[in-house]
């Protein structure tokens, strides 16, 4: 009798051990979540003020001027549900305006232009990687919540359903190709 | 920025891994960069003052062959004092999927984790097995790379997920200028690699070289590679022998004068390649680059613009192929040019910059690594994990 209690106390701790475990791992999983998302946040902000630099510049005609000037300011200003359609707006007025080498050569051209494109090169360049960064934790997760012992003891707690972060990323080629 | 890096394979055993490793370490610290590497080594060999040993490997048998793996105790605990001194801003392991140092690194550590995928190997039945455990170790990688596009294909199709694809890097300058050797020059093939691995594909090549050689009999193949030499030439017809030269392993700068006096490099590897830096080397060398069809050659090559592919394991369209370009001066000239031009990606300040925006992508967001049960003793860890102290 005895003996079962003690068989039935230890199932219990082992059970009790797993599922703590589990929670950990989870724990951790939104906290990748949330160091990502804060990543991709900070690269698109900083995509969108380069881009609005460069749009108030006078270093660009004044048509791409104003492409590049609207869709960056819109994209700094979206809202939490228009974020991903703004974003993906800004990539594709960023592949209009940047579509060829000389635009680019251009820019380099004036002064201060140096920088500025360097410091557009690389904020098209890390969007993406941040972007694919942050929805592969939140492939992890889901996959980790999706699982019953996740449903059935609410280890997630009330941690909202992660989503993933959709968007047009394609950079403007012109920026990023290095065939010298 | 401190970096630390995890080498899952033998400092001692040269390797593509290692170097590959040894590049990134030192292109980082000339960039002022703190380096720390944690690499499996004998007590008694010499190291560069930025590696850590980590003990001994093991041979084991895995995966149908011997691997030397670093495992037991010992080893954690050495993983985990690395961990705790370093302090690194970033921890970038290679090859975590590997039941050696990258897999105990990974269960060690708390923090930014960057994740190199060097093979493209199916799922072995072991790795489906401890699927569920290595999930729980690779889900706290916050950022993958894979070393091509192939690569990354496979990642996604045996772990799920995704990955950045960045290549492996090469000093393209090395190569560039290294100064032809006028023995290894005049109508010659070249081929670097294991000779007695048949995916190198010597074997491919030997068969080749009799059609080749009706068509030219002036052109010699020049072999670099340890291996038994007798067994490489049994099948050529004994006239024949002398036209192919075996040099043996060369150094570094034997290999970089080896590819700029070469007329043309031949890659007749059969498989089991996920990037070909061999051919990264051979364009920045100025070699014109004749290689198998494999996914991941094709890929280095640009779909064939930047070297010549032939169909995997067809000595006959290699002898071809081959006849073709030596006949052609303009051809291989033109392909010297693209081929340099084209290797510019696979520069080292190229690569490395990516890198290192990878690890400032992933640090943005997050605190240092850490040692993962430091943070017990502070009562937040455990606590947590119970249920007791989340929000």
């Amino acid at each position: 009798m005895t003996a079962t209690l003690i068989w039935i106390l230890v199932a219990l701790v082992a059970i009790g051990l797993y599922l703590s475990w589990t929670a950990g791992r989870l724990d951790r999983l939104h906290a990748r979540i949330d160091a990502a998302r804060a990543a991709l946040d900070a690269q698109l902000l900083r995509r969108a003020s380069v881009a609005q630099e460069l749009a108030t510049s006078a270093v660009l005609d004044p048509a791409a001027s104003i492409v590049l000037y609207e869709a960056a300011h819109a994209a700094r200003q979206a809202e939490e549900e228009q974020r991903e359609v703004a974003e993906s707006e800004l990539s594709q007025a960023l592949r209009a305006v940047f579509a060829e080498a000389p635009q680019v050569e251009g820019v380099r051209r004036a002064p201060g232009g140096e920088a500025a494109a360097r410091e557009l090169t690389e904020a098209v360049r890390k969007v993406p990687m941040a972007r694919r960064f942050h929805n592969d934790a939140v492939r992890a997760a889901r996959a980790l919540r999706r699982h019953r012992k996740v449903r059935w003891f609410r280890l997630a707690g009330h941690a909202p359903f992660p989503m993933a972060f959709e968007m047009d990323d394609e950079p403007p080629a012109a920026l990023v190709d290095r065939a010298a | 920025m401190r970096i630390g890096i995890v080498c899952p394979y033998s400092w001692d055993v040269p390797g593509g891994v290692q170097f590959h490793i040894r590049d990134l370490a030192e292109y980082f610290i000339r960039l002022g960069h703190e380096v720390s590497v944690l690499a499996p080594a004998d007590d008694d060999t010499p190291l560069p003052p930025y590696v850590v040993s980590a003990g001994r490997a093991v041979p084991v048998p895995y995966n149908g062959s011997v691997a030397r793996l670093n495992f037991g105790f010992l080893s954690a605990a050495r993983v985990r004092r690395w961990l705790h001194d370093g302090e690194f801003d970033v921890v970038h392991i290679h090859e975590p999927s590997s039941p050696s140092l990258g897999l105990l690194a990974c269960w060690a550590a708390q923090g930014p984790l960057v994740a190199t995928f060097h093979t493209s190997n199916p799922r072995s039945k072991a790795m489906i097995a401890a699927y569920s455990i290595l999930q729980a170790a690779l889900e706290k990688i916050s950022a993958r790379i894979a070393v091509s596009e192939y690569a990354r294909r496979t990642l996604v199709e045996h772990l799920g997920g995704d990955a950045v694809v960045i290549p492996n890097g090469v000093d393209v300058d090395f190569f560039a200028k290294a100064k032809p050797k006028p023995e290894w020059q005049g109508d010659t093939i070249g081929f670097i690699g294991r000779i007695d691995e048949p995916r190198k594909g010597l074997p491919v090549l030997m068969k080749a070289l009799p059609k080749i050689l009706a068509g030219r009999p002036q052109t010699r193949l020049l072999v670099a590679g340890r291996g038994d030499e007798e067994e490489a030439v049994e099948s050529l017809p004994e006239e024949l022998r002398p036209r192919v030269e075996f040099l043996g392993m060369v150094s570094d700068e034997d290999k970089a004068r080896f590819l700029r006096s070469v007329d043309l490099y031949v890659a007749p590897n059969t498989g089991g390649e996920s990037f070909g830096i061999i051919l990264v080397e051979a364009m920045s060398a100025g070699a014109p680059v004749l290689a198998s069809d494999l996914d991941a050659f094709a890929q280095v090559l640009d779909q064939g613009a930047a070297g010549e592919l032939f169909a995997n394991e067809d000595a006959d369209a290699l002898a071809e192929a081959a006849l073709r370009l030596l006949g052609d001066p303009a051809r291989l000239a033109e392909l010297r040019e693209r081929g340099s031009a084209h290797v510019r990606r696979f520069d080292w300040s190229t690569v490395g910059a990516d890198i290192l925006s990878v690890y400032e992508t992933v640090t943005a967001g997050a605190a240092a690594v850490a040692a993962a049960d430091e943070d017990r003793t502070t009562g937040t860890g455990f606590m947590a994990r119970l249920g007791l102290a989340r929000d």
